[in-house]
């Protein structure tokens, strides 16, 4: 395992990483894949959910928020509305949009939308989900 | 004329507008810079989503999903106009303004309904008084944005559009060229095009040799096509939020800029003005102590 993978993920915001890592794992919306280097070129839709990556030997984390994935070469291009490394997930504010969320989705009110709801638990679940797997 | 006394108020007056606008410059080249940045930060995710499009529209046959289709009748033309919230920038608010009214005129002489989006509170302004219908949302559009808001508002018309009750779509936005240019744009956002069929020549050339790479779809093409398609619109109405806030501190910061230079001149001219004034104050006193001396003798 000579080669290495070049991982981007870029959002509208910002570049959030780029570097040289060993091994991507993602959730694509047909479930999750993993990416080696010398993976056939391939392209997919994200869905909410954790991504992980294997950097000098060590398993990271990071979240993504729905996007695109596009694997060409020994090149990943994750292409993400909203992403965040576990690092920098604010792990008190995730909680909170959990339980808020829940709160909203047991206790409908009058003008809710509950699709947005449901969106929000999603991202908040995974969100925990990439910051437990870390600490 | 002028008392001495009107004449120094005024030099002082005019003196602290030029403080304000030379106040005004500094913090308009400093959110100039801001916006600048966030547009490169912008760049590479447009850049990436551009060559991704261009690669799935290639090994697609595209015109087939329902956002690339052409009605055959527009009747409806919805037009998002984006503007700054604040004056004291020149002629920036009202030439975005009248670009796109004339657009709206000559869709209306075309028979078309014509329906406005305003982001910003100016434009929505000129609106009201031209008479054409408009949204009062995201009025308060470009103080603060995100690409959320984009978001929204791109699935608001991607809605409207396939509820067939806007049959095209068009942007007027400020296209950021240099800090001293800017230009009001016109960008037909829906039926969409696809890359290749709105770049014509650009990349023409390589676009073969991509689309040569076979790549494996995830989980067909005409599925990602119809997720990848309202994320490219939601992209480009974020970077025309992007060009049009960069363009208004360009446009804010020359207009201060210029009123600063005014306002040194007239206090150079009142200056003058007061000096004149006040040597000819002195040569009536000594007049009248002269010529009173006279009298005595």
């Amino acid at each position: 395992m000579e080669k290495n993978l070049q991982l981007d993920i870029v959002t509208p915001d910002n570049l959030i990483l780029s570097r040289q890592v060993e091994y991507v794992g993602a959730r694509a919306v047909g479930g999750d894949f993993g990416v080696l280097p010398g993976h056939v070129p391939f392209l997919s839709a994200l869905a909410v959910g954790p991504l992980h990556y294997t950097a000098d030997g060590r398993r990271k984390a990071a979240f993504v928020g729905g996007g695109f994935v596009e694997v060409s070469g020994d090149k990943v291009i994750i292409l993400a509305e909203r992403a965040e490394l576990a690092e920098n997930i604010d792990h008190a504010r995730a909680l909170e949009a959990k339980n808020r969320a829940e709160k909203r989705l047991l206790h409908p009110e009058a003008g809710m939308d509950a699709d947005r709801a449901q969106m929000a638990l999603i991202r908040a679940i995974s969100r925990l989900r990439v910051c437990n797997i870390i600490s | 004329m002028a008392s001495l006394k009107d004449v120094k108020m005024k030099i002082s007056g005019v003196g602290k507008t030029k403080q304000i606008t030379k106040a005004m410059h500094m913090v308009s080249s400093a959110k100039l810079r801001g916006a600048q940045q966030r547009i490169e930060r912008f760049r590479p995710y447009a850049d990436k989503f551009q060559e991704l499009l261009a690669n799935l529209s290639a090994g697609a046959g595209a015109g087939e999903h329902p956002l690339l289709a052409v009605r055959p009748e527009p009747k409806t033309c919805c037009i998002i106009l984006v503007t700054s919230d604040r004056g004291l920038c020149g002629g920036f608010n009202s030439s975005l303004a009248q670009k796109a009214l004339k657009l709206a005129g000559q869709k209306r002489d075309e028979g078309r309904k014509v329906y406005f989006v305003c982001i910003g509170r100016k434009g929505r302004d000129s609106i009201r008084i031209s008479g054409f219908d408009f949204n009062p949302d995201f009025v308060r559009g470009l103080t603060s944005f995100t690409f959320q808001a984009a978001c929204q508002i791109g699935g608001s018309v991607i809605d409207g559009f396939l509820e067939e009750k806007l049959d095209e779509v068009y942007l007027v936005y400020a296209k950021f060229v240099s800090t001293v240019r800017h230009e009001p744009t016109t960008l037909g956002l829906l039926p969409m095009k696809t890359p290749e069929s709105a770049g014509g020549a650009t990349g023409g050339g390589e676009k073969p040799g991509q689309a040569g790479l076979d790549y494996l779809y995830e989980p067909d093409v005409e599925t990602l096509l119809a997720e990848i398609l309202p994320k490219y619109l939601n992209a480009q109405i974020y970077r025309g939020l992007l060009d049009t806030s960069a363009s208004e501190h360009a446009a804010r910061m020359a207009a201060m800029d210029n009123a600063t230079r005014n306002c040194d001149e007239i206090i150079k001219n009142l200056t003058l003005l007061y000096n004149k004034n006040r040597q000819a104050s002195i040569t009536r006193e000594l007049i009248d102590i002269v010529s009173g001396a006279d009298a005595l003798k």
